[in-house]
This record gives C-alpha cells, sequence and structure tokens, in this order.
C-alpha cells in the first residue's frame, strides 16, 4: 500500500557563508507518516526542515507540496505548521491564547476557536491550564502547549525540530509515546528532527538518516538497523564492530582471517567490502569451538549483559554477553551466518567500528546532546 | 530568514538620514569652522592661537582630574558599603544617590551655592558668632568642591551597580582560597569592579573637564575653565572661529582619554541611568 | 564595629550631599528672604514664584518640548535598532552605532556649539533671522536623546527569540504582522524606558540649550540659569525645592510601587502553581 506523495524535494541544496550544508538531496515525504531525519549535528536536518516549512530558500532544486512548486510560498501560506526546537511560545499570551493563535488569526468565530483550543488541550493532556502563563509552565507542559498551538490548525505536515531536546530521559520517553500516539490518532503527516537514534527507531515510519549534508539511507527503522547501507550509518544506529573483509564469492566472506558463511550476494569476487556484526549477535565459546579468537580486554557490567571489549588479532571488537567473562581472559567467538551484514566500501570506511579507544565517558563526551547547536549560528 | 522585506531593509533610514544631518553635519561644521577665518578662508590661525588658552587647557585639566580621584576616593568605598547593605537599605541608598542625579545640575550647584556664598548659610553663621567668612566660593578650591559635589553619584552609582551584581560567591570562594579580607578586597572585588569604576571616571571626567555653570557660579566669574570661555567666545560672532578650534581639541582630548579608558574595560561596563 | 564604620561612611556622606538640598528646601520656606537667619515659615516665595508668567511659560515650553522630542527619538529609535537588528554588514551596523553614541560621549557643550553652527549656517545660507527657537530646540533634543533611546530598544531586539517571529509566520502571520503581534509586545517594556529616558533627558538639559535656544523659547532649566546668573533669588529656592519634591515623589513610585507589584504577582503565581 504505497501513500501519495505530500511532500518533494528534488536536487535541494543550500549553503551558509560559503559552507555547503545541503548538498543535492532529493527526498519523498509520503502522506500520513511518521517520517524523522536523523543525524548529528551540521548534517542538514533542521535545514531540510527549516526548507520545507519556508523560512529558508533552497540554492538549488525545488520543494513540491502534492505536486506543486512552493519555491515562492512564504511560510504563512504553506500548509504546515512547526513544533520549534525551544517551544517558541509566545511570553506575552497565555496557554490559552498560545494555542488559538493561528486560529483568530483565520478570523474562525470566537466559539469555534474555543472549542477547538478546548479539544487539543485536551488531547495533550493541559485541561485547565487555559489561564496560565506559558512562563510558570514546566519544560514539558510547555512542550504540550507547542504541539496543541501547530495541531489546532489542522496542518497537513507537522514539523518537528528536535522538540524532546531539553526534556529529561525519563519525560522524554513518555512524550515519545504521547507524540506517536497523537500522530496515529490525528494522521497527520509527522516530519520529526533529531540526533537520539533511539528515539528515531522507536517512533518512526520511515528514518532518513543524513551526515554531511546528504541522505545516507531511507528506510524503516528495521531496514535502517539490520540493512545498514554504510559503515556511518551501522555505527549511528546502535553499536556495531566494521571489520573490513572481502567477498570470495556469493554467501561467503573473509576478514579477520577467517572465511565466514554470511547472507549476502551480487559482490564481485574479491571485492573488499565493509563487515557489520553487531555486539548482540557473536557469541563467547571456548577458544577451541570459535571461529575467531581473541583476548578480553575490559568487562563493564550494564544490568541486562556485560560489554566486554575483545581484541582479536589487534582489532578491538565490543561484544555484548550474558555469560560472564573476566578480564585477560582467552576466549573464542562464533557468528551465525545472518549476522554478518556485508556494506560498499565508502567514504566513512574506517572511520568507525573499532573499539580501541572506547569508553563510555568518551562516547557521552561526543555525544551531540546538546540540541540546536546545529545550524544555530547559520541564519 | 530569506529576503528581507523593505520594511525591514528600510526601518533605520531615518535614522541614519537624521544622523548625518544633525550628527555629521554639525560636527564638520566645528571643523569647518575651526580650519577657517571669519571671512570663510582656509586659515591655520586658530589653531596655532590656541596655545594663548593652554593655561585654561592645564588648569581645566588638572581641575577635572583631582574631582575625579576625589570622587572615586569618596565613592568607591560608598558603593562598596552600600552594596554591602541589605536588599531593603539598597534600594533606598539607590533612590537616595539617583534624586540629586536627577535633579538639574543648575539646581544642586545653587543649593550647594546656599550653603558656601558669602551670604551663605556658613558664612552667616560664622559672622555671627564673630569669626572671619570662610571665602571659598572664588576659589579653586570652590570649584573642586562643586564639581566634586555635583558628579559625585555618577562615580558612586556604576560603580555600586557592578558590585551589587557581583556574584557573592566569588567572595566565598576567594575566602575558602585563603584570601583575608584584604586580599579579597585587592584581588578579587577590585578587578571586578573595574568596568563600573571606568564608566564612572568617564561620567565624572568629562562633565568636570567641559562645565561652565559650577566655575561661573562657585568660582564666582574669577576662574576661567575651557567651559567657560566656549562659551564666552561663542556669544560673539567674530569668536566662533577661534571657539569651534577650542571645541575641536577638547572633543578630541576627550575622545582619546575616553578610549583609552575603555582600553581597561573589558565590556561597556556599569550603566548610564 | 565594621558594621558601624560602614554605616558611619554611608551615613556621613549622604549628609554631606542632602545637607545643601535640605538648606535649600528649609529656606525656600524662610520668611524674611535671608540666609542668616530663619524668621518664620512662609509660603511667600512660593506664591512669587507661581504669580511669575516667565516660570509657568518655560515650564509650559519645557514640557512640549519633552513630549515631542522623547516621541520623535523614540520613534526613530525604535525603527532604526529594528533595521539594525536586520542588517548583516557588521562595519555599517557599528558605523552607526558608533555616530549615535557621539553625542553620548561628547562633552554638552561640544554637542551644544556643533549644533549651534549647524543651524546659524543654515540661516545664513537662507538668511534667515531668529533661526533659533522651538524647531532648533526640538531638532537638538531629539538628538541627544537618539543614543538613549537606541540604548534601551536595542537589547529587547537582541534578547528576541528568533523563533518566535517565526512561529508567527508559521501560523499564518505575514512577517509585517508578525513583527506587530509577537515582538513587539516583547520590545515596548524598551521603548517605554527610552521614551521615559528621553523625556527626563530632555526637561533635565540645559548646556546644549544654551547654545540653540532663543529668548522668546525658554525651557525651565534656561529660566533658572537665567534668573541666578547674578543674584540669589528665594523663589528660585521655592522652584528648586519643588523640582526636588517631585523628583523624589516620582523616584519612590518607581522604586517602590514596582517592587509591590511583582511581588504580589509572584505570590499569585505560586498560588495557581
Amino acid at each position: 500500500m504505497k501513500k501519495e506523495v505530500i511532500i518533494n524535494l528534488t536536487d535541494v541544496s543550500k549553503a551558509f557563508d560559503g559552507e555547503l550544508v545541503l548538498d543535492h538531496i532529493n527526498l519523498q515525504i509520503h502522506d500520513k507518516e511518521f517520517v524523522t531525519l536523523l543525524g548529528p549535528s551540521g548534517c542538514g536536518k533542521t535545514t531540510t526542515l527549516r526548507i520545507i516549512g519556508g523560512f529558508e530558500s533552497p540554492d538549488t532544486g525545488d520543494v513540491e507540496f502534492n505536486g506543486k512548486s512552493v519555491k515562492n510560498v512564504p511560510p504563512h501560506q504553506r500548509p504546515v505548521n512547526t513544533v520549534f526546537q525551544k517551544y517558541a511560545l509566545f511570553p506575552h499570551l497565555n496557554v490559552f491564547e498560545n494555542v488559538a493563535f493561528g486560529l483568530r488569526l483565520k478570523k474562525l468565530p470566537e466559539e469555534e476557536i474555543r472549542a477547538k483550543v478546548k479539544e487539543m488541550l485536551a488531547l495533550v493532556n493541559l485541561k485547565g491550564f487555559e489561564r496560565r502563563r506559558t512562563s510558570t509552565l514546566s519544560g514539558g507542559q510547555q512542550q504540550r502547549v507547542a504541539i496543541a498551538r501547530a495541531l489546532v490548525n489542522q496542518p497537513e505536515v507537522l514539523l518537528l525540530d528536535e522538540p524532546l531536546g531539553a526534556l529529561d530521559l525519563k519525560l522524554r520517553k513518555d512524550m515519545q509515546n504521547e507524540l506517536k500516539k497523537i500522530q496515529q490518532t490525528t494522521g497527520i503527516t509527522f516530519i520529526y528532527v533529531t540526533h537520539d537514534q533511539e528515539e528515531a527507531l522507536s517512533m518512526s515510519d520511515t528514518v532518513v538518516v543524513m551526515a554531511n549534508g546528504q541522505i545516507q539511507q531511507i528506510g524503516s527503522p528495521t531496514d535502517i538497523y539490520n540493512e545498514p547501507e554504510n559503515a556511518f550509518v551501522a555505527d549511528f544506529i546502535g553499536e556495531s564492530n566494521i571489520v573490513d573483509g572481502f567477498m570470495l564469492a556469493d554467501y561467503k566472506v573473509r576478514f579477520s582471517g577467517h572465511t565466514f558463511e554470511c547472507v549476502d550476494k551480487g559482490f564481485d569476487k574479491n571485492q573488499p567490502v565493509d563487515v557489520v556484526v553487531r555486539p548482540e549477535d557473536v557469541d563467547v565459546v571456548p577458544v577451541e569451538k570459535g571461529m575467531l579468537e581473541g583476548t578480553v580486554t575490559s568487562v563493564t557490567f550494564k544490568g541486562v549483559h556485560y560489554e566486554i571489549i575483545v581484541d582479536i588479532g589487534g582489532f578491538k571488537w565490543m561484544i555484548q554477553t550474558t555469560d560472564f567473562v573476566a578480564e585477560g581472559e582467552h576466549i573464542g567467538i562464533y557468528i551465525e551466518p545472518d549476522a554478518i551484514h556485508i556494506m560498499n566500501k565508502s567514504e566513512f570506511s574506517d572511520m568507525f567500528g573499532d573499539y580501541s579507544s572506547f569508553s563510555d565517558e568518551l562516547d557521552l563526551l561526543s555525544d551531540p546532546t546538546e540540541p540546536g547547536d546545529e545550524e544555530d549560528d547559520a541564519e | 530568514m530569506k529576503g528581507k522585506s523593505v520594511f525591514q531593509r528600510m526601518a533605520a533610514m531615518p535614522h541614519i538620514v537624521w544622523m548625518i544631518m544633525f550628527i555629521v553635519a554639525p560636527m564638520l561644521f566645528v571643523l569647518y569652522f575651526a580650519f577657517t577665518d571669519t571671512e570663510g578662508n582656509f586659515s591655520f590661525a586658530n589653531i596655532t592661537s590656541l596655545s594663548e588658552y593652554s593655561n585654561v587647557f592645564i588648569l581645566s585639566i588638572a581641575f577635572a582630574l583631582i574631582a575625579t580621584v576625589v570622587c572615586l576616593v569618596i565613592g568607591y568605598p560608598l558603593a562598596y558599603f552600600m552594596a554591602k547593605s541589605s536588599p531593603r537599605m539598597q534600594k533606598i541608598l539607590m533612590v537616595l544617590i539617583m534624586l540629586p542625579m536627577w535633579c538639574n545640575l543648575l539646581i544642586r550647584t545653587y543649593a550647594l551655592m546656599a550653603l558656601l556664598d558669602n551670604g551663605g548659610l556658613i558664612n552667616s553663621f560664622l559672622e555671627s558668632i564673630g569669626a572671619d567668612k570662610w571665602h571659598i566660593v572664588g576659589s579653586d578650591f570652590g570649584v573642586i568642591l562643586g564639581m566634586v559635589y555635583d558628579f559625585l553619584p555618577y562615580m558612586v552609582l556604576p560603580i555600586f551597580t557592578v558590585m551589587s551584581k557581583l556574584d557573592k560567591r566569588y567572595i566565598e570562594a576567594a575566602a575558602d582560597l585563603g584570601c583575608s579580607s584584604l586580599q579579597t578586597m585587592t584581588k578579587v572585588i577590585m578587578p571586578l569592579s573595574v568596568s563600573g569604576v571606568i564608566s564612572g571616571i568617564t561620567m565624572v571626567f568629562v562633565p568636570s573637564i567641559s562645565t561652565f555653570y559650577i566655575s561661573q557660579k562657585l568660582g564666582a566669574g574669577k576662574i576661567d575653565l575651557i567651559g567657560d570661555t566656549i562659551e564666552r567666545l561663542f556669544q560673539n560672532t567674530s569668536t566662533y572661529n577661534i571657539g569651534a578650534a577650542i571645541s575641536l581639541i577638547m572633543m578630541i582630548l576627550i575622545i582619546v582619554s575616553v578610549a583609552i579608558m575603555n582600553r581597561f574595560s573589558d565590556d561597556d561596563g556599569g550603566i548610564i541611568i | 564595629m565594621k558594621k558601624f564604620l560602614s554605616t558611619g561612611y554611608i551615613f556621613l556622606i549622604f549628609a554631606l550631599l542632602y545637607a545643601p538640598i535640605l538648606v535649600l528646601i528649609i529656606f525656600s520656606f524662610n520668611e524674611s528672604g535671608s540666609l542668616s537667619e530663619f524668621s518664620g515659615f512662609s509660603f511667600v516665595w512660593y506664591k512669587e514664584l507661581f504669580a511669575d508668567e516667565e516660570a509657568l511659560t518655560s515650564l509650559k515650553n519645557s514640557l512640549i518640548l519633552a513630549v515631542c522630542s522623547s516621541l520623535a527619538a523614540t520613534v526613530i529609535a525604535t525603527f532604526a535598532a529594528l533595521g539594525l537588528h536586520h542588517m548583516r554588514g557588521k562595519f555599517v551596523k557599528g558605523a552607526i552605532k558608533s555616530v549615535t553614541n557621539i553625542p553620548m560621549m561628547n562633552p554638552d557643550i561640544v554637542t551644544g556649539v556643533s549644533m549651534m553652527l549647524l543651524f546659524v549656517a543654515v540661516a545664513g545660507i537662507i538668511k534667515a533671522n531668529n533661526f533659533m527657537g522651538f524647531g532648533t530646540m526640538l531638532i537638538a533634543h531629539t538628538t541627544f536623546n537618539l543614543p538613549y533611546v537606541l540604548l534601551s530598544v536595542t537589547p529587547r531586539f537582541n534578547q528576541l527569540d528568533k523563533s518566535l517571529s517565526e512561529a508567527a509566520q508559521d501560523l499564518g502571520c505575514t512577517p509585517a504582522r508578525a513583527f506587530f503581534s509577537v515582538e513587539l509586545p516583547e520590545i515596548v517594556p524598551g521603548i517605554i524606558s527610552g521614551l521615559m529616558l528621553g523625556f527626563t533627558m530632555s526637561l533635565d538639559d540645559f548646556v546644549i540649550s544654551h547654545f540653540v535656544s532663543s529668548p522668546n523659547f525658554q525651557t525651565l532649566p534656561l529660566y533658572v540659569y537665567n534668573q541666578t546668573v547674578h543674584n540669589v533669588k528665594f523663589s528660585m529656592y521655592a522652584l528648586c525645592a519643588l523640582i526636588v519634591a517631585i523628583i523624589l515623589i516620582i523616584l519612590l513610585a518607581v522604586n517602590f510601587t514596582g517592587s509591590v507589584s511583582n511581588k504580589s504577582r509572584k505570590k499569585r503565581n505560586k498560588g495557581v502553581a
């Protein structure tokens, strides 16, 4: 059941002060879908959203809504509404007036405005907050007002720019579920920008992974996770061991000095490839039963499992196992054919997938959790 | 945002036109008059004849410097003590320091005269007990006293503003790290209040060096400062040119000293009420 | 002990600061018109003041001029702030701001004479006599008010959340409408404080007015100057006392009623939450 294309970006580029932020991207967004633009800071996801919203105009290419170009349509005439990063609630208006803002511009009768705002505030669980000033609300409540303010106008498409970025973890999870529910009840197309891969996987129908101003992969969350197209996607979505290898034949790949059965085909003979193995798909076995063997260099207890780093021929693998192994222990590992995913070499090869410098702390430091650091300086 | 609207683009135009007509053009006229004679011919005569006024310049600078230093010496501790008082007290003191500021300079000076003049309260009192009169008005001391009295609030307010905003934790941290209260003063509070001091100095020095009312009243016409000179020269059409030259020199003098002062301050410092 | 010292110091300085003003106020009620003795309480000087046609006219002039010049400066500066906010070129922006600040940096006397030279030159070109008056005063006051108003409006623009305007447009506003419906309400406090600042600056100005006025348009400070230039007039004491009292009332109202309404608002919010 292919849904209708509602937004179509063709060959869109955008540069700020000579720096290319979007590099000729093509993107189709289908009706009633929950689409997530996912990528690290500076990948161009927010710019893409702002181009759809009409706040930026593309340098090249075209933007179509329902088959008609909207390149010269200003934001206030587009059938989209936006939930802004830091909510952008009008500080001089109370909750009711914020939500009613768009309706008042449409000059709807007062009765209707009242009814619609009430209904919308109920939808976002803010009954009884009508007269409150926005500055007295918590982050989560402000977020709900922002969503209600956008949704009440019944846009064809709702744009959400890292809307949960400022919330704490627990609230974020709740809001994820709630947003998904709202999307399903209203049937409005959501385009959601985030750098949080977990958020993207759990909420979306379609995930668009972006990096360096280009789209790396478009697909369902399962596709993106199980069949990453290149090393960047494999690394950005979840944890991955990415090793150099080459295809001996269809279904046969050689890496780390061992030949493995796999489920991929269609590569040239002896073609160099990137091999992805997810940490949870590696089995720890006694040395003599292992396909590869190595030494455990670190063990971290994670609750559900242990996360161990294993040095196999100089390459550090991350493995998640429920069985305890000790640091310094010599172990064998076993990999099922369907746990091996083969990707073409790309510009991202050799940049990711080795855990030799891995530490939780470093991961936290480099995690771009600071929302809005992306294209903020570029106006 | 894409294409700025015409409205946004043109919004600053009236201001720019106004600036050119009434800020830039008058400055150019000062330049023009400073470098022409009464006939309108180009001339350096005004500039060269400025040496006649060197005494006036030196006296004015000296008076203004002394007044500024005295204001700083009196005002800095005052601002510090004010900032240390309770919030409610601070509010009252704020009003008390601002009241003279908002009162016209003429009123402040005139009030001081009521106290110090030969027929003023102090001298009336001295006379009644048979003592000699104290001739403050008409003396150098009187003029400097007038400057200090009139401009002290301008020194206190910016310093007080900076100090009252100073994070108390810095002082606690300094004490925690072993500073005595004197060391806290010299190593923490003073460096952090530099911006207030700078704007205080500017706000006292500039009006002091250019005043003419204070020297007219408290100097009893016996003391001639730059301000008096300029004011007098501009009462007569024939001396506009030399007056313009003196104004030009004073302007340059002040712009240079303010620029040097601002070098010491990392931000624009205090506030201008 | 320390506490005692600092309180004592504050008390001493404020006593010195207020002594002349208090003397002036007390003796404005002195029947005899002498500073040597207080012969009896009377409103005689106030009566004389209010009988003085010139004083009342100059008060009226001052108010008209202050209203007009602060309004003009506020309109021009607000649009200028809007234009500057959207302006990209750093150099042009910096140049505009520096030129605007010239009247604030310059001593008033230089601003005064520079405007006088402009007006004299223009009057010479169009061969007008009696060129000085309300018009020249309005131009001068508007000009020196501009930087102050710009200074109080600009930060409001800089604090504006850019996404507010975008959100309004997203919800259906044209850019101009977005400005008026969501940005302007955020800026209004800055506009009002700019307006008030301009109003008081204009009321207070003596030096610049001194150079661009004519006898047929006199403001209150000019009137005070003319009255006090030679001799002591007790009706001036009364006028000064009145002005001090009015300023005190305004300052108290601004500083203390403001805090009361803030507090009650805070309480109300707490009550709801």
